[in-house]
Order: C-alpha cells, then structure tokens, then sequence
C-alpha cells in the first residue's frame, strides 16, 4: 500500500500577519515556515501505521505544490519519516490550481491512500482535498479523527455534528483529516535529519490550469474596542451589561 | 438563473444555519434579481420543509433517497450538481461546517465553479464578483473574485444573521439519479448526541481553561451553559489533558466558533486559541492575571478567581430570569 501526504507550507501559527504592495500580497520577511499543522498529523498518523504495519504500508510519499523556498519544509517531512518528497513547480494561486497539479501526477504515479489536511492555516481554504478527490473520481470522507489499517481493511472515525460516525471503506480514497488523527506531531531527531538530506527530492514541471480565484487585497480586522473591566465584588454588574448595553441576554 | 442553497437538516430539523443561509441567498438575490431554490436531502417533514419560505426560498426540491440517510461526499456531489443544472442555479451556497465543507470542494469541480470558503458578507461588488472572506486564521480577510461563471461559496455561522422574508414556496420531489456503485461511504456506527445544542450552532458558549484547575470543577461551566441555554466548550490544553473530550476543543486546531457571547472562563488567550473564537460577537474574559492576552479582545473582563467568580454569574443570571 502506498500512502501520499499533501502537505502545505505555512507561517508559524504565532506569526504576526503583515501585507505589502497597497496590502496586495503577503509580507514573507522575516516569517518562519512550517508544515500546516494538520498535514503534519497526517503525516505522522501515516508514518505510525508504517511502523504498526511493516509489511502492508511499503511507503510514504510527501507532496508539495511550491517554489524552491519550500524546500527547507519538504526535509523536515523526509525528517520525520516520509520517504520520498515530489514538489511541483509552481506558485499556488488557489486550492483548484494546487489540487489540479496534484491529481495530474497521481494520475501517472497512483496511490492507494491520500491524506490532505482539512485546511491550511494560510488562505483557509478547506478544499483541496475534496477537489483531488473529485479530480481523481476517488471516494473522498472528510473530518477524519481516526485512521485504521489492519490487514488491509481500513477503518475511519469522521467527526458530524455532535459526535462521530465510524466509517469502513475501500482503497483508493482520499482522507481530510482533522485533529485527532495522531496524538501530537513528531519533532525530527538528528538520524532523522541526517537520513532525510540522503532521501529523493523530485522535482515536477507543473501543467497549464487556469485558476478559479483570485486574491485581490487582504485587510486586517478593526482593532477591538478596549475592553470594559468590572469590579470582581460587583459580579451583577456583568450580567446587567450583557443584558441592557450589549443586549444579548 | 437561480441561487442554489443547501438546507442542511440535523436529525429531521434544519439548523438555526440553514435558516440564516436562506436568508442570505434571499438578500444576494435581490442583489442579483434573482431567486432562492433550497434544497433539502434526507427525512424532512413537510412542515418543516415550508419553514424555509419564512426567510424567503420560493422553491424547495425535497430529496428522500434512502441511500442518502448517512454522507457520502461524492453521492451528495452528483445530488447537488444535478439540481444546480436543473434549476439553472448560478451560485451555490453551503454552510461553511464539515459537511459543507467536504461537498463544495467536490461541486467546485464537477461544475467547474470557483469556490470561496468561509465567507462572511455579500459581494462587496456583483462585477466582477467579489467576496470577503477570512483568512490567515482570522488574522485577516482577503477580498477574492471568483473568475467563473457558476460560483460557490460556504457562509461562516452568524456572520449574517437570520432574516425573515415570507415567500409561499412550492415544494417539489427531485430524484437524483445516482448509482449504488457511486456511494462507497459505509457507515457502520454513529455516535452522537441529540436533543444538545450543537457548539457551532449555539448563540452562547461557556468555556473552560487551564485556570478552572481540574475536570471536577466543570459543575458551574455547564451549569451557566444550561442556564443560558448555551453549550460549553475548552481550550487546548483542557482536551489535550483529557479533562473534556476533544470535541470540544475551540481554537485554531478545533472548533472555530461565532457566538454571540464566548464565556473564556481561566483562559489566558494564546493567539491559536484566539483563533477559533476571535468572531465572537462580545467575549467576556474571567482571568485571574490582569495581563492575559484575553483581555486584549475581550469586551468585558473580570479580574479575579474564576472559582469564586462563576458561581456569582450564575446567581446574577438566575435572579435575571426570575
């Protein structure tokens, strides 16, 4: 069985966000990269079945829609475990631009499971992994908490409204994976660093495909109004605020 | 042409979501002269299914197809594709939920539509059709236009409000024409909870951190929450310890949330957690450190110790309602 990850290179989760060009584009100086957090589960949560599953899971591929500044985030995937690494060419201009190039290469090179993570905490855009699927005419199941492979038989836990719903399906898929899928990503240690710098890191020409979108400007949010401090001896007062002045108690 | 919403039910009834759906299709089709067809799949009354008239839908295709009890995103794919083309629908509208979410990404393709997610306004301009919607995990918001021309987007829960617009729709059966080959989704078990109110749907939410010490002292957070007829809700730290389930971790790695009131009650405000909860519309902050990163978005804020601090809400809120 062979597994690929989609993985996102975004800022660090505490990078504070700041646009140039008249606010057209994403200020990138000075900001850290890493692998979009829920990618990063996936991969791990693929990298554990491996190794539960040494037989049944012959490899890990990692895939990335970038330039060559990615890089450095593509080796800590190969770090953490991922065999081989393909990234395409390209600028991503929208979620449709980066599934389409994705689905070109697995149409040539197919595999049995895709994992994407549900967003990716740049442009949130929750769609690239419903769009392969549907690109690739997989089965997609989407919010997965749990990823099970035992003797081929594979068994997800998906989140719905209030609870969860546990699903059987059949290879090929596409999985969106939410948190939950693995209990904390893993940090590369130095064998994992070193071995990553001898593992293949190809390079893919991208095909020609038309965006759906377009970024046109970004704006940041109104700074919030200072908030309103009530004395802790006169707790009443909370509730009359809520219910006279903001007026939804 | 028409606007296409999908009218989500949960368990037989729509969702406070649904309804604020229709009624933003009803405003964006009055921008565009236009009208709002609903389109409800799974076990729905018709009672239930003439609610969606009151915010202004003039049709509701109703799907009982048994072999769509449970989700299957490339079933409900096919399903929505083919009432969008039979209903010359030119913008589709999901909520912006997990289910929302899975399918629109599929339909963006199947009709080669551009899809924009999480938008929370109408059009700031119909041509070229432009939209806002957040970005960079509620840091920012980025102004998108959509190239194609059918278009798509997923609304962000109570970014527009429920409208009421009476119309006297017509409800008609629409039978989609899906093969059982296509359906590869099996549902072996659920497990969920019913007669709760849902943490993305609820309009008040009472919520927990590292400062409510322990999972024993959750007895005044859910009892404000039922009080306020809310649900609760906690910080990362809480579900990663296992003091409440993951379900109800808010932030950016779980729930982002839009209620009209956030209770963070001993949480100190990470910018992850932030995140989740940054739409509110008011955030009251209980902490006992006058320094929390909380405070900076709060809208009211309490100093002090969240134990002694709770029970005293609930009391004001008891003698509110009484």
């Amino acid at each position: 069985m062979k597994i690929l990850i989609c993985i996102s290179n975004v800022p660090d989760t505490t990078t504070k966000i700041k646009f140039t060009n008249n606010n057209t584009t994403f200020d990138v100086a000075g900001v850290q990269w890493i692998i979009n957090p829920w990618d990063e589960l996936a991969l791990t949560r693929a990298i554990e079945l491996k190794e539960t599953n040494a037989g049944t899971i012959e490899n890990i591929t990692v895939i990335h829609v970038g330039l060559n500044t990615s890089d450095p985030t593509i080796r800590k995937a190969l770090a953490i475990g991922a065999d081989k690494a393909i990234r395409i060419n390209a600028e991503a201009k929208d979620s449709y631009f980066v599934a389409a190039q994705i689905a070109e290469f697995v149409k040539k090179e197919p595999f049995d499971v895709i994992l994407c993570g549900i967003e990716s905490s740049d442009y949130n855009g929750f769609s690239v992994g419903g769009m392969l699927s549907e690109l690739l005419d997989y089965p997609s199941v989407s919010a997965l908490s749990s990823l099970e492979i035992a003797n081929a038989e594979i068994k997800l836990k998906r989140g719905i409204d209030g609870g969860h719903e546990v699903i059987s399906i059949v290879t090929p898929f596409v999985g969106i994976v939410q948190k939950g899928i693995a209990k904390e990503a893993r940090i590369p240690n130095m064998r994992g660093i070193m071995m990553a710098k001898a593992k293949p890191l190809q390079v893919v020409e991208p095909v020609l495909i038309d965006n759906f979108t377009e970024f046109v400007s970004f704006e940041y949010p109104k700074p919030k109004a200072t908030c309103k401090k009530i004395d802790p001896e006169n707790v009443k007062e909370l509730i009359n605020l809520l219910h006279n002045e903001a007026k939804v108690i | 042409m028409s606007i296409l919403v999908f009218a989500e039910n949960w368990d037989g009834k729509f969702k406070k979501q649904t309804f604020e759906l229709v009624s933003y299709a009803n405003s964006l089709a009055k921008l565009l002269n236009s009208s709002v067809v609903a389109l409800s799949i799974g076990k729905v009354e018709d009672d239930e299914l003439k609610k969606l008239g009151n915010y202004g839908a003039t049709k509701i295709l109703n799907v009982s197809d048994n072999r769509l009890n449970t989700l299957d995103n490339k079933a409900f794919t096919i399903t929505i594709a083919q009432a969008a083309i039979k209903e010359n629908a030119n913008i589709i509208i999901f909520p912006h939920n997990i289910t929302g979410k899975a399918i629109a990404s599929r339909i963006s393709v199947r009709l080669k539509a551009g899809l924009v997610t999480g938008v929370n306004g109408l059009p700031t301009s119909t041509d070229p059709f432009t939209i806002v919607k957040k970005s960079f995990t509620s840091k920012a918001f980025a102004n998108i236009v959509i190239k194609t021309p059918v278009k798509i987007i997923t609304l962000f829960q109570n970014a527009f409000g429920i409208i009421e617009s009476p119309a006297s729709p017509v409800i008609e059966a629409f039978a989609p024409e899906i093969n059982d080959s296509d359906i590869k989704t099996i549902v072996k078990e659920v497990n969920k909870v019913t007669g709760k109110i849902l943490l993305t749907d609820a309009e008040i939410v009472v919520s927990g951190g590292r400062g409510m010490k322990g999972p024993e002292n959750w007895g005044a957070i859910e009892e404000l929450a039922k009080l306020l007829n809310g649900a609760t809700a906690c910080s990362r730290p809480v579900s990663d310890e296992g003091w409440r389930s993951h379900e109800e971790h808010v932030g950016q790695t779980g729930k982002i949330i839009a209620p009209n009131i956030y209770f963070a009650c001993g949480i100190s405000g990470a910018i992850q957690h932030l995140g989740g909860v940054s739409s509110s519309k008011y955030i009251v902050a209980i902490n006992k450190d006058p320094e929390a990163p909380i405070f900076e978005v709060a809208d009211y804020g309490i100093v002090g110790d969240v134990q002694k601090i709770l029970p005293e809400i609930i009391n004001a809120v008891k003698e509110l309602k009484s």
